[in-house]
């Protein structure tokens, strides 16, 4: 049963991705060991990575994934900014000392930007029958023909509560199936059950509130990210926002990881990153549940994020970088990394079932995500180039200055949506999904 | 040394002076060098990644930064932490160093708990301190236990919504944490004033306020100096305290800087940012340096 929701998932995320109805067929998996077995002699691999940065999971990459593949892996973690630091400089001084890079989709255009990377077109046709979601390869592109980066695995945020919050559930109501009004009725009445409120957002510095303004809120309720940026329907949409807000804990300001709010009994009912909310289900999976984020008037707006691999120009160690990859997308290396991170393959390996309880929970609620019928997958922003971080920061602005600032809504969206529009401009960025597409660059409806 | 020694001397053979001179800055030279490639340079790489884009000299970097939503409130609140933490800091430290240097009993062991804060980083101490003011934190439980706040009630000493309160707490970590250094220099100061003066002090039949104001603290001005000088910088730079405890909701100068840097991804702005703490931070100790001893050369 469980593995056949991984394969639901899978198979979902590929047909949304591919926007088609037509569903690919399963994959059997390719021969990890084979690849393993005749790797073991390409040298030393040193992977650079802005993720599995925890000691913990660092311990776990490396014995559940680098050392069964059978090839020398030096695995050095890295914050995202220093990441970039060294990969840009190491590609401008001509001294490239890593092999193979892991980072998130939003950290390579700046690398592509520096020249930082190597042409991966032909380890991409290389690896088609590994069965990645045509999308996500797209994605891999950057925007440009070639391709840049080969996706490794995927993950998505969710909703989380803790079981006291469900007694306060409206009756009648599917926390699976959930609208934002019906959210909004049951944080008001856990609210005041409780004396306080309840929900939580990762507001703070470190939070990925952006994340959940652009794939989540604007998709449910503009039906886009970006051209329905100061549309009436936004105005509405934080209108409402601000409602909810009431119900969020006054200590937003300070939070990063909603796990550790829900861990400390400080909020019942959250949103946030899988990764981010993994330790409570992992720490006391009777008290919390995990579920999709709710669906409002256009639909169930969610976004997939997206890591993938890829080898710096002038890198020492091609073969071996290439000899790792592939073994990373076969069946066993895509297991081992989630058994490892608890992030979801890219490729159609099932997942065994002795795999993490707080994995396959986090799993079900990802593919019914995926799976409802109004779903809106929002991809991360495409062709930004290094403007990535003001076009995240647009959407935080926007939230401070409507929500803790309580500055007029309809001003700050017309502000902000200026500075949209002018980044997309700079950059002639297209529109991606779910906006629909552009002829050229992308236009806010104003 | 007249005219007349220098002439008399053999030709080709360095004076003792000009001797001296030269292995005065032989032993200078590799501390300066040492601060030039590790200081100053980067000091001028910083200022002109400021001011200079591919095409040439710009000021688009510093309207930036004057223009963006966060500049005013981080250096307004930059402003009210050094305003409200380094006069406390002084009158606690001052305090310590008396009590200390008071040779009661037991004052060695006070010495060391005062100093504890100097071991404890920033960030550690940033974290220490929002356990402390956490809506679920030791501050509530203590209210609550207490009876000053109805059980299961939260203060949210942390919350964006009050922004004076949330600064207030900034204030209290960072005189918690700095005071010490304060502290130790005030120590070091009053060690070395001569135990003469104050007895001499006694002996006309000086009160403890009048031997305080009127031969401590004058023979103290070098020391409170430095320590002014140092806290004043430092307190520009604040940084993870504010980030640990506010999460960011309080801005201030080089929280804009890594925002600039590290999120926004721009090292011009950010650049601009730390240029500004640089420049900010000579003005004050230039004042200081004037003003403490202008009042020493009128003595």
């Amino acid at each position: 049963m469980k593995k056949r929701r991984w394969v639901a998932l899978l198979a979902l995320l590929t047909m949304i991705a591919a926007g088609c109805g037509d569903g690919e067929t399963e994959g059997t998996g390719d021969t990890g060991t084979t690849e393993a077995s005749d790797a073991v002699d390409v040298g030393t691999v040193v992977v650079f990575s802005t993720q599995a940065n925890p000691p913990e999971e660092q311990d776990a990459i490396i014995s559940n994934v680098f050392e069964p593949s059978g090839i020398d892996v030096e695995f050095i973690p890295e914050q995202e900014g220093p990441f970039v630091d060294r990969t840009l400089a190491e590609a401008q001084a001509g001294d490239v000392q890593t092999d193979l890079l892991m980072a998130l989709h939003g950290t390579y255009p700046s690398l592509l930007a520096g020249e930082a990377l190597m042409d991966l077109s032909d380890v991409a046709a290389d690896l088609a029958d590994v069965g990645i979601a045509e999308d996500f390869m797209e994605l891999g592109k950057l925007g440009t023909d070639q391709q840049w980066y080969i996706p490794v695995f995927q993950a998505t945020y969710m909703m989380a509560a803790h079981q006291d919050a469900m007694a306060y559930l409206p009756d009648g109501v599917d926390v699976n199936a959930l609208t934002y009004d019906q959210l909004l009725e049951w944080a008001a009445a856990a609210s005041e059950g409780e004396g306080r409120p309840v929900l939580g957002f990762p507001a703070g510095e470190e939070g990925l509130m952006h994340r959940f303004l652009q794939g989540y809120l604007y998709p449910s309720f503009t039906g886009g990210m970006v051209t329905g940026f100061d549309s009436p329907e936004a105005v509405d949409m934080w209108t409402y926002f601000s409602e909810l807000w009431q119900h969020v804990s006054p200590q937003a300001n300070t939070y990063a990881f909603m796990q550790e709010q829900l861990l400390a009994g400080d909020v019942l009912i959250a949103f946030d990153h899988q990764a981010r909310l993994v330790d409570a289900l992992d720490q006391s999976p009777d008290d919390f549940v995990v579920f999709p984020a709710p669906t409002g008037p256009a639909g169930l707006g969610f976004m997939p994020v997206l890591v993938g691999l890829a080898i710096p120009e002038g890198a020492a160690n091609v073969d071996g970088a290439v000899a790792l990859m592939e073994y990373l997308l076969s069946d066993e290396g895509q297991i081992g990394l989630t058994q490892a991170i608890g992030f979801f393959p890219v490729t159609e390996a099932e997942v065994p079932s002795d795999v993490g309880a707080a994995i396959q929970a986090e799993a079900t609620a990802a593919a019914d995500q995926t799976a409802a019928p109004d779903a809106l997958p929002s991809l991360l922003p495409v062709g930004l180039g290094d403007r990535g971080g003001e076009f995240n920061e647009v959407y935080r602005n926007a939230f401070l200055r409507i929500i803790f600032d309580q500055e007029d809504i309809a001003t700050v969206l017309s502000a902000e949506g200026d500075r949209v529009q002018e980044i997309l401009d700079s950059e002639e960025a297209p529109c991606w999904p779910p906006d629909p597409p552009s002829d050229g660059t992308c236009q806010l409806n104003r | 040394m007249g005219p007349g020694a220098r002439r008399s001397r053999p030709q080709g053979r360095p004076s003792p002076m000009s001797r001296n001179n030269r292995i005065a800055l032989m032993l200078l030279a590799p501390s300066a060098l040492f601060l030039v490639i590790f200081f100053a340079w980067p000091m001028v790489q910083a200022i002109l990644l400021a001011v200079r884009d591919d095409d040439g000299f710009t000021l688009s970097y510093l309207n930036r930064m004057v223009d963006d939503r966060n500049f005013g409130p981080a250096l307004r609140n930059t402003a009210a932490i050094i305003i409200l933490v380094i006069p406390l800091q002084f009158i606690l430290a001052l305090i310590m160093a008396l009590v200390v240097s008071a040779k009661l009993r037991g004052s060695q062991t006070l010495l060391y708990i005062f100093a504890v804060p100097i071991a404890v980083s920033d960030l550690a101490a940033g974290i220490v301190w929002f356990s402390i003011f956490n809506e679920s934190g030791f501050l509530n439980t203590f209210l609550a236990n207490v009876g000053a706040v109805a059980a299961g009630e939260r203060v949210f000493w942390l919350s964006s919504a009050s922004e004076w309160r949330l600064l207030g707490t900034v204030v209290v970590a960072e005189v918690w944490r700095a005071t010490s250094i304060v502290f130790v220099i005030l120590l070091a100061g009053l060690q070395s004033i001569p135990e003469d003066y104050d007895e001499a002090a006694q002996v006309f039949g000086a009160s403890f306020w009048d031997r305080l104001w009127r031969v401590k603290l004058p023979l103290l001005r070098p020391s409170i100096q430095v320590a002014l000088i140092l806290r004043t910088i430092l307190a520009f730079q604040i940084f993870a305290v504010v980030i640990a405890l506010t999460g960011g909701a309080t801005r201030v100068l080089s929280l804009e800087a890594f925002t600039w840097y590290r999120r926004l991804q721009n090292e011009h702005v950010a650049a601009a940012y730390a240029a500004l703490i640089l420049v900010i931070s000579m003005v004050v100790a230039w004042i200081y340096l004037r003003t403490i001893r202008t009042q020493e050369r009128q003595q």
